[in-house]
């Protein structure tokens, strides 16, 4: 017997490649350095980071599947890969010091970061469910660990231990999910294949396929912390790092949207009626559940835990709409909301430092007269995460509720938009605290590393420029979302 | 004698709802990871009962990575719960309620 | 047909006479000097006699979990190891960079001193 291999071209993967070669080495640096040497992990990292960036812009607009169809090679893929890229690269920019404070600036976290990095890709660009499900846990594991970093911190342990176990809870409804439609399809896991055999399939695996949908919502819900499967949310962010809790608000929701969107319009665009109804109704719960609740939080890090609930809802509506605008919205926001959330948390590091002693809302107050420049950028993330003009945070919205009124979702539109203006109050909270209260305390100096000055300057440019010319990105998204034949 | 497919199919549904019974009921973390682990393994079954029915080998190509996937999570699962031994001296997830649950 | 398994006939008759000519030996040049402790039926290791529900150091928590994802990676060597000679040298590679990134990972659990016991 003879086999043939299929052919492959490895640059195909090669953002891949790079950020486990990277990963790797870090951890054969960690473990091999003496003791107390200071290894240039960041840095390292960055130049990873900074070489899969290339390598992904050199890919751009290639098209089709590599290795045997397991691997899309499409722009969808590589706009993700940029996002993530840049999710991760300013999660190391904002960690460094702050591991620092702690006293664990380990090499595993970088290689771990940059494991998590290579998982959300690996979604982003599965064409075969067994890609989709290993990067799922290539991702998730790696979350898991980075959660739970602080060791001796009780609460890191607890929002690990509880990101673990509902983790692994939804993973195995989505694992059965992909059973069933393996069964439905009469065994093809290839994205590509489903929809011409779930039509030729017949009406004798209707109820397959159903619970199959039903179980990919489950398990995606989890993931990108939609209501009702939101509860892990505001435990674990709280609980974890604070530059993880951003990485995981960032990263973690973008890859899920991902696969998500993938799956649904690839493999379901027959059930669409269904999914659609399916996904109206979380969307609604989830935006209106996140900004209620999120007023009464005073933690910040809860709060911004509810408001990334609803943003996952937002991102919902956009799923909905299933038109051209719709995925559309979707890509340019979750690059805004990358932007404005990591922008956010790293006010919300600097401002907490001292091993997280100033985490609540009322901390806040005051910050605009002592730090003015901090409580400039903080205002802005803050109104661009409610959506208000210039910044893309509203273009963002705009293209949402657009799409959903385009495919006739009106109500669902009114909704949205009501949700903003709930979502204003405790935004704005912020910024009234930050300008019109008087301190609550000295807040004494605020250490600018040049590395978390580098992101508030990158983020808050960043939210402004694709706030005010949103043309570019626009146009990159359309280029993107061409492969969706359905849309 | 062949086994027919719904065979598989309604022994892999059943483990299935035993473990998410048990993940929802049981309080000890260990058994709670057991039960995960079940699910799994429910999962790999219905994987093998389709591969073989459809003669697909995928199926049967995912039951290996399942199987690694859920030994990678079961160790981290571990380390997690002997750290929270260390500091909190429980095994109890209702315990673990510094962070509102 | 039966033939076919003269192989594991042989097999198993080398491998009962290897055991039982060491047991015979080791009973025919061994001194026989018995000790309270030798006496004891063998448990690996472990006290027999007491509680059951009996603390083990964390230590062995460290080494189980190193067992439990090390040995499940072997699961990739037994589809290769069947059709090995059909794969050739592109799997062989395939395996070695598989293997590889294993070793990575003993080298750095290494390093971390989480395989010394003291």
């Amino acid at each position: 017997m003879t086999l043939t291999i299929p052919s492959f071209t490895l640059s195909s993967i090669g953002p891949w490649l790079t950020l486990t070669g990277t990963a790797i080495l870090i951890l054969l640096v960690d473990a091999l350095s003496p003791k107390g040497r200071k290894a240039y992990f960041p840095q390292l990292s960055l130049l990873g980071l900074g070489i899969a960036l290339l390598q992904t812009f050199r890919l751009w607009n290639h098209t089709g599947t590599d290795f045997a169809r397991m691997v899309y090679v499409d722009n969808f893929a590589f706009f993700f890969y940029a996002v993530f890229i840049l999710g991760t690269a300013l999660t190391v920019l904002i960690s460094r010091h702050y591991l620092e404070d702690y006293g664990k600036n380990l090499g595993e976290y970088y290689a771990l970061l940059l494991f998590a990095t290579l998982g959300m890709m690996l979604l982003a660009a599965g064409a075969h469910l067994i890609m989709i499900f290993l990067g799922l846990e290539v991702m998730s594991i790696a979350v898991y660990v980075l959660a739970g970093l602080f060791r001796e911190d009780a609460k890191s342990n607890e929002a690990a231990l509880k990101y673990l176990v509902l983790g692994a809870f939804s993973s195995a409804f989505l694992l059965f999910g992909i059973a069933m439609l393996y069964g439905a399809t009469g065994g093809s896991l290839y994205l590509d294949d489903m929809a011409a055999r779930l039509a030729q399939a017949g009406a004798l695996t209707q109820p397959l396929t159903l619970l199959a949908l039903a179980l990919f919502i489950v398990g995606f819900g989890f993931k990108v912390a939609s209501v009702p499967f939101h509860m892990w949310t505001p435990d674990v962010y709280e609980g974890a790092p604070t530059s993880i809790t951003a990485f995981m608000a960032v990263g973690v929701k973008a890859a899920a949207f991902a696969a998500f969107a993938r799956v649904l319009f690839l493999a379901f665009p027959a059930l669409k009626v269904d999914w659609v109804m399916i996904l109206w109704v979380l969307a609604v719960a989830t935006m209106t559940l996140g900004n209620v609740v999120a007023i009464a939080q005073t933690n910040i890090k809860r709060m911004l835990a509810y408001s990334s609930i609803a943003h996952a809802g937002y991102l919902l509506v956009a799923l909905v709409a299933a038109n051209q605008l719709g995925a559309v919205s979707l890509l340019y926001y979750l690059l805004a909301y990358t932007l404005m959330n990591l922008g956010a948390f790293g006010v919300v590091i600097l401002v907490g430092r001292k091993k997280d002693s100033y985490l609540s809302i009322y901390d806040y107050s005051g910050l605009g007269f002592q730090h003015p420049a901090l409580a400039a950028a903080m205002a802005l993330f803050m109104f661009a995460l409610a959506g208000i003009p210039p910044t893309a945070g509203f273009v963002g919205k705009f293209y949402i509720f657009s799409a959903a009124v385009q495919a006739g979702y009106i109500w669902l539109a009114i909704i949205g938009v009501m949700n903003s203006l709930v979502s204003v109050f405790y935004y704005l909270r912020i910024t009234v605290l930050m300008y019109m209260k008087p301190p609550e305390a000295e807040l004494g100096p605020v250490a600018f590393t040049p590395a978390l000055t580098t992101v508030l300057l990158v983020t808050a440019v960043g939210v402004l420029l694709i706030g005010i010319f949103p043309g570019f990105l626009y146009n990159l998204a359309v280029n993107s979302v061409k492969i969706f034949p359905s849309l | 004698m062949v086994v027919p497919v719904s065979y598989y199919l309604a022994l892999s549904v059943a483990l299935f709802a035993l473990g998410v019974i048990g993940v929802l009921v049981r309080r000890n973390i260990l058994v709670i990871l057991m039960c995960i682990e079940m699910m799994l393994n429910a999962v790999n079954l219905a994987f093998i009962g389709f591969a073989d029915h459809f003669k697909a080998v995928d199926g049967q190509v995912f039951v290996f990575f399942v199987m690694t996937v859920a030994a990678a999570e079961v160790a981290v699962g571990l380390a997690l719960i002997v750290a929270i031994f260390r500091t909190r001296a429980t095994v109890y997830v209702d315990d673990l309620n510094i962070l509102k649950w | 047909m039966l033939i076919d398994y003269l192989p594991v006939l042989i097999y198993m008759l080398i491998a009962v006479g290897l055991v039982g000519v060491i047991v015979l030996l080791s009973e025919l040049l061994g001194k026989k000097r018995h000790t309270p402790a030798k006496d004891m039926p063998y448990e690996c290791g472990m006290d027999p006699i007491g509680d059951a529900r009996h603390r083990y150091t964390v230590r062995f928590y460290v080494i189980a979990m190193f067992f439990v994802v090390f040995d499940i990676e072997a699961i990739f060597l037994y589809p290769w190891a069947v059709i090995f000679k059909s794969l050739g040298w592109f799997g062989f590679v395939e395996m070695l960079v598989f293997i590889g990134i294993l070793v990575v990972g003993l080298v750095y659990v290494w390093g971390k001193g989480a395989l010394e016991w003291e």
